[in-house]
Protein backbone atom coordinates (compact mmCIF):
# COMPACT_ATOMS: atom_id res chain seq x y z
CA UNK A 1 0.00 0.00 0.00
CA UNK A 2 1.26 3.18 -1.35
CA UNK A 3 -0.21 6.51 0.30
CA UNK A 4 0.74 9.62 -1.43
CA UNK A 5 0.57 12.33 1.08
CA UNK A 6 1.39 15.69 2.05
CA UNK A 7 2.66 16.60 5.87
CA UNK A 8 0.09 19.48 6.43
CA UNK A 9 -2.63 18.25 3.88
CA UNK A 10 -5.60 17.75 5.73
CA UNK A 11 -7.56 15.69 3.93
CA UNK A 12 -3.90 13.21 4.15
CA UNK A 13 -3.95 13.98 7.55
CA UNK A 14 -7.24 12.19 7.94
CA UNK A 15 -6.33 8.93 5.85
CA UNK A 16 -2.94 8.94 7.68
CA UNK A 17 -4.78 8.30 11.18
CA UNK A 18 -7.43 5.86 9.82
CA UNK A 19 -4.49 3.90 8.55
CA UNK A 20 -2.63 4.24 11.69
CA UNK A 21 -5.87 3.10 13.37
CA UNK A 22 -6.16 0.03 11.32
CA UNK A 23 -2.58 -0.84 11.46
CA UNK A 24 -1.72 -0.78 8.10
CA UNK A 25 1.48 -0.86 6.62
CA UNK A 26 2.27 1.74 3.33
CA UNK A 27 4.61 3.05 2.14
CA UNK A 28 4.46 7.09 1.83
CA UNK A 29 5.02 9.01 -0.79
CA UNK A 30 5.89 12.79 -0.23
CA UNK A 31 4.47 15.28 -2.72
CA UNK A 32 5.26 18.92 -1.87
CA UNK A 33 1.66 20.84 -2.66
CA UNK A 34 3.72 24.52 -2.38
CA UNK A 35 6.13 23.77 -4.80
CA UNK A 36 3.88 22.05 -7.33
CA UNK A 37 4.66 18.77 -7.32
CA UNK A 38 1.41 17.36 -8.11
CA UNK A 39 1.44 18.80 -11.30
CA UNK A 40 3.92 16.42 -12.48
CA UNK A 41 3.29 14.34 -15.27
CA UNK A 42 3.94 11.21 -13.28
CA UNK A 43 1.36 12.23 -10.26
CA UNK A 44 -1.09 13.40 -12.55
CA UNK A 45 -1.51 10.08 -14.53
CA UNK A 46 -2.28 8.35 -11.20
CA UNK A 47 -4.44 11.32 -9.88
CA UNK A 48 -5.68 13.77 -12.83
CA UNK A 49 -7.26 16.35 -10.41
CA UNK A 50 -3.20 16.57 -9.07
CA UNK A 51 -5.25 16.69 -5.61
CA UNK A 52 -3.92 14.60 -2.36
CA UNK A 53 -4.34 12.24 -1.10
CA UNK A 54 -3.74 9.54 -3.30
CA UNK A 55 -3.47 5.44 -1.91
CA UNK A 56 -2.85 2.80 -3.88
CA UNK A 57 -3.61 -0.63 -2.86
CA UNK A 58 -3.16 -3.24 -5.23
CA UNK A 59 -5.53 -2.50 -8.51
CA UNK A 60 -7.26 0.18 -6.33
CA UNK A 61 -5.84 3.95 -6.53
CA UNK A 62 -7.99 5.94 -4.82
CA UNK A 63 -8.62 9.95 -4.53
CA UNK A 64 -10.58 12.07 -2.41
CA UNK A 65 -9.87 10.94 1.32
CA UNK A 66 -13.20 10.42 1.89
CA UNK A 67 -13.62 7.79 -0.71
CA UNK A 68 -10.77 6.47 0.40
CA UNK A 69 -11.75 6.52 4.15
CA UNK A 70 -14.70 4.12 2.93
CA UNK A 71 -12.47 1.99 0.66
CA UNK A 72 -10.53 1.16 4.27
CA UNK A 73 -13.43 0.58 6.10
CA UNK A 74 -14.79 -1.66 3.80
CA UNK A 75 -11.39 -3.18 2.82
CA UNK A 76 -9.99 -3.83 6.33
CA UNK A 77 -12.93 -3.56 8.53
CA UNK A 78 -10.88 -4.35 11.97
CA UNK A 79 -10.84 -2.48 13.81
CA UNK A 80 -14.12 -0.81 12.54
CA UNK A 81 -14.35 3.10 12.43
CA UNK A 82 -18.48 3.15 12.35
CA UNK A 83 -20.52 1.36 14.43
CA UNK A 84 -22.61 -1.65 13.18
CA UNK A 85 -26.39 0.19 13.48
CA UNK A 86 -27.72 2.64 10.66
CA UNK A 87 -28.67 5.58 13.56
CA UNK A 88 -24.95 5.66 14.50
CA UNK A 89 -23.23 5.40 11.32
CA UNK A 90 -25.29 8.18 9.72
CA UNK A 91 -24.51 10.15 12.45
CA UNK A 92 -20.68 9.29 12.72
CA UNK A 93 -21.28 10.00 8.62
CA UNK A 94 -22.93 13.48 9.56
CA UNK A 95 -20.46 14.45 11.40
CA UNK A 96 -17.59 13.69 9.35
CA UNK A 97 -19.00 15.09 6.17
CA UNK A 98 -19.69 18.59 8.10
CA UNK A 99 -15.83 18.66 8.01
CA UNK A 100 -15.42 17.27 4.49
CA UNK A 101 -18.13 18.87 2.84
CA UNK A 102 -18.88 21.92 4.88
CA UNK A 103 -15.89 23.75 6.28
CA UNK A 104 -11.75 22.38 4.50
CA UNK A 105 -13.66 22.95 0.51
CA UNK A 106 -14.11 26.40 1.72
CA UNK A 107 -10.50 27.08 3.40
CA UNK A 108 -8.18 25.03 1.35
CA UNK A 109 -5.26 26.28 -0.21
CA UNK A 110 -6.90 26.72 -3.88
CA UNK A 111 -9.32 29.04 -2.71
CA UNK A 112 -7.54 30.82 -0.06
CA UNK A 113 -5.10 31.58 -3.36
CA UNK A 114 -8.45 32.95 -5.48
CA UNK A 115 -9.44 35.01 -2.75
CA UNK A 116 -6.62 37.02 -2.33
CA UNK A 117 -5.47 36.73 -6.20
CA UNK A 118 -8.59 37.16 -8.21
CA UNK A 119 -10.73 38.92 -5.43
CA UNK A 120 -8.06 41.15 -4.06
CA UNK A 121 -8.91 40.06 -0.80
CA UNK A 122 -6.21 40.96 2.10
CA UNK A 123 -4.55 38.34 4.56
CA UNK A 124 -7.24 39.40 7.25
CA UNK A 125 -9.85 39.05 4.88
CA UNK A 126 -8.78 35.73 4.11
CA UNK A 127 -8.84 34.79 7.58
CA UNK A 128 -12.01 36.62 8.27
CA UNK A 129 -13.53 34.18 5.50
CA UNK A 130 -11.56 31.13 7.72
CA UNK A 131 -12.33 31.96 10.36
CA UNK A 132 -16.15 32.00 9.21
CA UNK A 133 -16.63 29.01 7.70
CA UNK A 134 -14.66 26.87 11.11
CA UNK A 135 -17.08 28.44 13.24
CA UNK A 136 -20.07 27.46 11.24
CA UNK A 137 -19.39 24.36 11.22
CA UNK A 138 -18.09 23.52 14.59
CA UNK A 139 -20.96 25.63 16.12
CA UNK A 140 -23.16 22.63 14.81
CA UNK A 141 -20.88 20.18 15.31
CA UNK A 142 -20.22 21.17 19.17
CA UNK A 143 -24.17 21.46 18.93
CA UNK A 144 -24.65 17.95 18.02
CA UNK A 145 -21.40 16.48 19.96
CA UNK A 146 -22.78 18.13 23.42
CA UNK A 147 -26.90 17.37 22.60
CA UNK A 148 -26.35 13.74 22.05
CA UNK A 149 -25.96 11.04 24.54
CA UNK A 150 -24.07 9.05 21.67
CA UNK A 151 -21.33 11.19 22.14
CA UNK A 152 -18.48 9.37 24.83
CA UNK A 153 -15.05 9.83 24.57
CA UNK A 154 -14.85 10.46 21.21
CA UNK A 155 -17.40 11.59 18.80
CA UNK A 156 -18.98 8.62 18.81
CA UNK A 157 -19.09 6.47 22.12
CA UNK A 158 -16.00 5.37 23.50
CA UNK A 159 -13.90 4.47 20.68
CA UNK A 160 -12.36 6.65 17.94
CA UNK A 161 -14.03 6.77 14.36
CA UNK A 162 -14.03 8.14 11.02
CA UNK A 163 -15.89 11.46 12.84
CA UNK A 164 -12.67 11.99 14.71
CA UNK A 165 -10.62 11.21 12.14
CA UNK A 166 -11.50 14.06 10.16
CA UNK A 167 -12.35 16.83 13.41
CA UNK A 168 -8.73 16.64 14.55
CA UNK A 169 -7.11 17.44 11.48
CA UNK A 170 -9.86 20.27 10.68
CA UNK A 171 -9.22 21.39 14.45
CA UNK A 172 -5.15 21.85 13.62
CA UNK A 173 -6.31 23.89 11.00
CA UNK A 174 -8.42 26.31 12.72
CA UNK A 175 -5.14 26.59 15.67
CA UNK A 176 -3.35 27.22 12.92
CA UNK A 177 -5.38 29.83 11.75
CA UNK A 178 -5.97 30.87 15.21
CA UNK A 179 -9.63 30.46 14.93
CA UNK A 180 -10.81 31.11 18.95
CA UNK A 181 -11.75 27.74 19.77
CA UNK A 182 -13.21 28.39 23.06
CA UNK A 183 -16.94 28.20 22.44
CA UNK A 184 -16.29 24.19 21.35
CA UNK A 185 -15.04 22.29 24.37
CA UNK A 186 -16.55 19.27 23.16
CA UNK A 187 -14.70 19.28 20.09
CA UNK A 188 -11.37 20.35 22.53
CA UNK A 189 -11.75 17.69 24.71
CA UNK A 190 -12.48 14.94 21.96
CA UNK A 191 -9.19 16.52 20.24
CA UNK A 192 -7.17 16.32 23.11
CA UNK A 193 -8.33 12.62 23.45
CA UNK A 194 -7.22 11.42 20.27
CA UNK A 195 -3.81 13.35 20.27
CA UNK A 196 -3.31 10.94 23.19
CA UNK A 197 -3.18 8.08 21.15
CA UNK A 198 -0.75 6.98 18.86
CA UNK A 199 -2.29 6.60 15.89
CA UNK A 200 -3.44 10.03 15.84
CA UNK A 201 -0.29 11.23 17.90
CA UNK A 202 2.09 9.73 15.00
CA UNK A 203 -0.01 11.19 11.69
CA UNK A 204 0.35 14.65 13.26
CA UNK A 205 1.52 17.03 10.88
CA UNK A 206 4.98 18.19 12.54
CA UNK A 207 6.46 14.66 13.03
CA UNK A 208 5.96 13.52 9.46
CA UNK A 209 9.17 12.73 7.75
CA UNK A 210 8.27 15.41 4.57
CA UNK A 211 7.40 18.75 7.86
CA UNK A 212 9.00 21.77 7.73
CA UNK B 1 -43.16 6.86 5.68
CA UNK B 2 -39.76 8.38 5.43
CA UNK B 3 -39.75 12.40 5.66
CA UNK B 4 -37.43 14.31 3.44
CA UNK B 5 -36.80 17.37 4.20
CA UNK B 6 -36.26 19.54 0.87
CA UNK B 7 -35.67 23.19 -0.78
CA UNK B 8 -36.82 24.75 -4.44
CA UNK B 9 -33.09 24.08 -6.06
CA UNK B 10 -31.91 22.35 -3.17
CA UNK B 11 -28.66 20.86 -5.14
CA UNK B 12 -28.08 18.54 -2.32
CA UNK B 13 -31.69 17.70 -1.15
CA UNK B 14 -32.02 17.00 -5.40
CA UNK B 15 -29.42 14.20 -4.64
CA UNK B 16 -31.18 12.42 -2.04
CA UNK B 17 -34.73 13.13 -4.06
CA UNK B 18 -33.17 11.11 -7.44
CA UNK B 19 -32.10 8.28 -5.21
CA UNK B 20 -35.01 7.77 -3.36
CA UNK B 21 -37.06 7.97 -6.62
CA UNK B 22 -34.57 5.39 -8.24
CA UNK B 23 -34.45 2.57 -4.98
CA UNK B 24 -38.69 3.29 -5.22
CA UNK B 25 -39.01 4.33 -2.06
CA UNK B 26 -42.07 6.26 -0.81
CA UNK B 27 -41.52 9.45 1.35
CA UNK B 28 -43.28 12.72 2.45
CA UNK B 29 -41.60 15.74 0.99
CA UNK B 30 -41.44 18.62 3.35
CA UNK B 31 -40.59 21.70 1.94
CA UNK B 32 -38.65 24.11 4.22
CA UNK B 33 -38.31 28.13 3.67
CA UNK B 34 -34.18 28.56 4.39
CA UNK B 35 -34.16 31.89 5.17
CA UNK B 36 -37.56 31.76 6.90
CA UNK B 37 -36.15 28.94 9.33
CA UNK B 38 -32.71 30.73 10.00
CA UNK B 39 -34.67 33.41 11.56
CA UNK B 40 -36.58 31.07 13.52
CA UNK B 41 -35.82 30.19 16.93
CA UNK B 42 -36.33 26.88 16.96
CA UNK B 43 -38.42 24.72 14.55
CA UNK B 44 -36.19 23.00 11.61
CA UNK B 45 -33.43 23.57 13.83
CA UNK B 46 -34.17 20.76 16.00
CA UNK B 47 -34.21 18.60 12.63
CA UNK B 48 -31.30 20.31 11.49
CA UNK B 49 -29.27 21.93 13.45
CA UNK B 50 -27.16 23.37 10.33
CA UNK B 51 -30.66 24.60 9.09
CA UNK B 52 -29.88 23.02 6.00
CA UNK B 53 -31.28 20.77 3.28
CA UNK B 54 -31.51 18.02 3.11
CA UNK B 55 -32.59 16.02 6.34
CA UNK B 56 -34.22 12.55 6.52
CA UNK B 57 -36.43 10.93 9.05
CA UNK B 58 -37.13 7.03 8.66
CA UNK B 59 -38.29 5.93 11.60
CA UNK B 60 -36.41 6.65 14.65
CA UNK B 61 -33.43 7.47 12.68
CA UNK B 62 -32.45 11.06 12.07
CA UNK B 63 -30.11 12.06 9.29
CA UNK B 64 -28.34 15.07 7.28
CA UNK B 65 -25.64 15.59 5.27
CA UNK B 66 -26.53 14.48 1.57
CA UNK B 67 -23.68 12.23 1.01
CA UNK B 68 -24.64 10.17 4.51
CA UNK B 69 -28.09 10.25 3.98
CA UNK B 70 -27.22 8.27 0.23
CA UNK B 71 -24.67 5.79 2.18
CA UNK B 72 -27.40 5.42 4.63
CA UNK B 73 -30.46 4.59 1.85
CA UNK B 74 -28.19 2.35 0.38
CA UNK B 75 -27.73 0.48 3.50
CA UNK B 76 -30.96 0.55 4.42
CA UNK B 77 -32.38 0.14 1.11
CA UNK B 78 -30.14 -2.28 -1.14
CA UNK B 79 -32.26 -3.70 -3.67
CA UNK B 80 -32.02 -1.37 -6.18
CA UNK B 81 -27.94 -0.73 -5.58
CA UNK B 82 -26.56 2.47 -6.47
CA UNK B 83 -22.94 1.59 -5.70
CA UNK B 84 -21.41 -1.40 -7.51
CA UNK B 85 -20.30 -4.62 -5.50
CA UNK B 86 -16.70 -4.27 -6.20
CA UNK B 87 -14.11 -2.05 -4.00
CA UNK B 88 -12.63 -0.26 -7.44
CA UNK B 89 -15.64 0.50 -8.62
CA UNK B 90 -17.09 1.86 -5.60
CA UNK B 91 -13.62 4.21 -5.17
CA UNK B 92 -14.76 5.59 -8.36
CA UNK B 93 -18.39 6.16 -7.98
CA UNK B 94 -17.61 7.71 -4.52
CA UNK B 95 -15.01 10.04 -5.89
CA UNK B 96 -16.67 11.04 -8.72
CA UNK B 97 -19.60 12.16 -6.29
CA UNK B 98 -17.06 13.58 -3.41
CA UNK B 99 -16.08 15.98 -6.86
CA UNK B 100 -19.50 17.19 -6.35
CA UNK B 101 -20.27 17.49 -2.99
CA UNK B 102 -16.76 18.38 -1.95
CA UNK B 103 -15.35 20.76 -4.76
CA UNK B 104 -17.97 21.74 -6.89
CA UNK B 105 -21.34 22.46 -4.56
CA UNK B 106 -19.81 23.66 -1.29
CA UNK B 107 -18.21 26.46 -3.20
CA UNK B 108 -20.89 27.43 -5.66
CA UNK B 109 -23.55 27.80 -3.71
CA UNK B 110 -25.92 30.46 -2.73
CA UNK B 111 -24.74 31.43 1.03
CA UNK B 112 -21.58 31.63 -0.36
CA UNK B 113 -22.17 33.49 -2.81
CA UNK B 114 -24.33 36.12 -0.42
CA UNK B 115 -21.13 36.04 2.05
CA UNK B 116 -18.85 37.08 -0.16
CA UNK B 117 -20.83 39.65 -1.63
CA UNK B 118 -22.80 40.87 1.90
CA UNK B 119 -19.26 40.81 3.95
CA UNK B 120 -16.47 41.35 1.20
CA UNK B 121 -18.32 43.62 -1.09
CA UNK B 122 -18.05 41.07 -4.03
CA UNK B 123 -19.84 42.42 -6.87
CA UNK B 124 -22.57 39.95 -8.74
CA UNK B 125 -19.93 39.61 -12.00
CA UNK B 126 -16.93 38.57 -9.68
CA UNK B 127 -19.80 36.39 -7.77
CA UNK B 128 -21.16 34.46 -11.03
CA UNK B 129 -17.19 34.37 -12.16
CA UNK B 130 -16.84 32.75 -8.71
CA UNK B 131 -19.30 30.41 -9.40
CA UNK B 132 -18.23 29.34 -12.41
CA UNK B 133 -14.93 29.11 -11.79
CA UNK B 134 -15.40 26.09 -8.96
CA UNK B 135 -18.27 24.65 -11.63
CA UNK B 136 -15.92 24.49 -14.61
CA UNK B 137 -12.67 23.14 -12.46
CA UNK B 138 -15.26 20.15 -11.03
CA UNK B 139 -16.42 19.51 -14.50
CA UNK B 140 -12.88 19.24 -16.25
CA UNK B 141 -12.43 17.03 -13.52
CA UNK B 142 -15.28 14.77 -13.81
CA UNK B 143 -14.76 14.96 -17.71
CA UNK B 144 -11.37 13.70 -17.03
CA UNK B 145 -12.64 10.62 -14.96
CA UNK B 146 -15.18 10.05 -17.22
CA UNK B 147 -13.57 10.27 -20.66
CA UNK B 148 -11.93 7.26 -22.09
CA UNK B 149 -12.46 4.99 -18.79
CA UNK B 150 -14.25 1.66 -20.16
CA UNK B 151 -16.09 1.34 -16.91
CA UNK B 152 -17.57 4.70 -17.80
CA UNK B 153 -21.16 3.48 -19.47
CA UNK B 154 -24.34 5.15 -20.16
CA UNK B 155 -24.36 6.80 -16.61
CA UNK B 156 -21.01 7.46 -15.06
CA UNK B 157 -19.93 4.13 -14.44
CA UNK B 158 -21.79 1.09 -16.48
CA UNK B 159 -25.13 1.19 -17.60
CA UNK B 160 -27.76 1.61 -14.34
CA UNK B 161 -27.37 5.01 -12.32
CA UNK B 162 -25.08 5.07 -9.20
CA UNK B 163 -24.61 7.54 -6.37
CA UNK B 164 -22.09 9.37 -8.95
CA UNK B 165 -25.24 10.22 -11.34
CA UNK B 166 -27.98 11.29 -8.31
CA UNK B 167 -24.99 14.02 -7.50
CA UNK B 168 -23.45 15.35 -10.81
CA UNK B 169 -27.25 15.62 -12.70
CA UNK B 170 -28.17 18.00 -10.22
CA UNK B 171 -24.74 19.85 -10.28
CA UNK B 172 -25.05 19.78 -14.39
CA UNK B 173 -28.39 21.46 -14.04
CA UNK B 174 -26.95 24.44 -11.88
CA UNK B 175 -23.93 24.67 -14.03
CA UNK B 176 -26.57 24.83 -17.19
CA UNK B 177 -28.67 27.80 -15.14
CA UNK B 178 -25.65 29.68 -14.96
CA UNK B 179 -24.45 29.51 -18.07
CA UNK B 180 -21.21 27.16 -17.91
CA UNK B 181 -21.06 26.14 -21.32
CA UNK B 182 -20.56 22.13 -21.54
CA UNK B 183 -19.31 21.93 -24.91
CA UNK B 184 -15.70 20.75 -23.92
CA UNK B 185 -17.52 18.08 -21.18
CA UNK B 186 -19.01 15.93 -23.69
CA UNK B 187 -18.85 12.84 -21.82
CA UNK B 188 -20.17 14.41 -19.15
CA UNK B 189 -22.95 15.60 -21.06
CA UNK B 190 -24.15 12.81 -22.50
CA UNK B 191 -24.34 10.95 -19.04
CA UNK B 192 -26.30 13.88 -18.08
CA UNK B 193 -28.75 13.69 -21.09
CA UNK B 194 -29.06 10.01 -20.18
CA UNK B 195 -30.09 10.87 -16.49
CA UNK B 196 -32.48 13.56 -18.12
CA UNK B 197 -33.95 10.89 -19.73
CA UNK B 198 -35.38 8.85 -16.94
CA UNK B 199 -38.12 9.81 -14.80
CA UNK B 200 -36.56 9.72 -11.93
CA UNK B 201 -33.83 12.09 -12.53
CA UNK B 202 -36.95 13.95 -14.91
CA UNK B 203 -39.27 14.45 -12.45
CA UNK B 204 -36.86 16.15 -9.72
CA UNK B 205 -34.81 18.26 -12.21
CA UNK B 206 -37.66 19.39 -14.05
Amino acid sequence: MKLYTYFRSSAAYRVRIALNLKGLDREDAYIHLREGAQRSADYLNLNPQGLLPTLVDGEVVAGQSLAILDYLEETYPEPPLLPGDAAGRARVRQLALIVGCDIHPLNNLKVLQYLGRELGLEATERNRWYHHWVNEGFTAIEALLRESAATGEFCHGDVPGLADVCLVPQVYNANRFEVDLAAYPTILRINQACLALDPFAQAAPDVQPDAE
Amino acid sequence: MMRLYTAPVSSAARRVEIACRLKGLEFERVLIDLAEEKAAAAGYRQVNPQVKVPSLEDGAVRLTQSLAILEYLEEAYPAVALLPDDAVGRARVRALALVVACEMHPLQNSWVVLYLSQDFGIDATAGDDWQRHWIVAGLEAIEARLVGDAVTGVYCHGDRPTLADCCLAPQVWNALRYAVPMVPYPTTRRVYDACLARPEFAEVLG
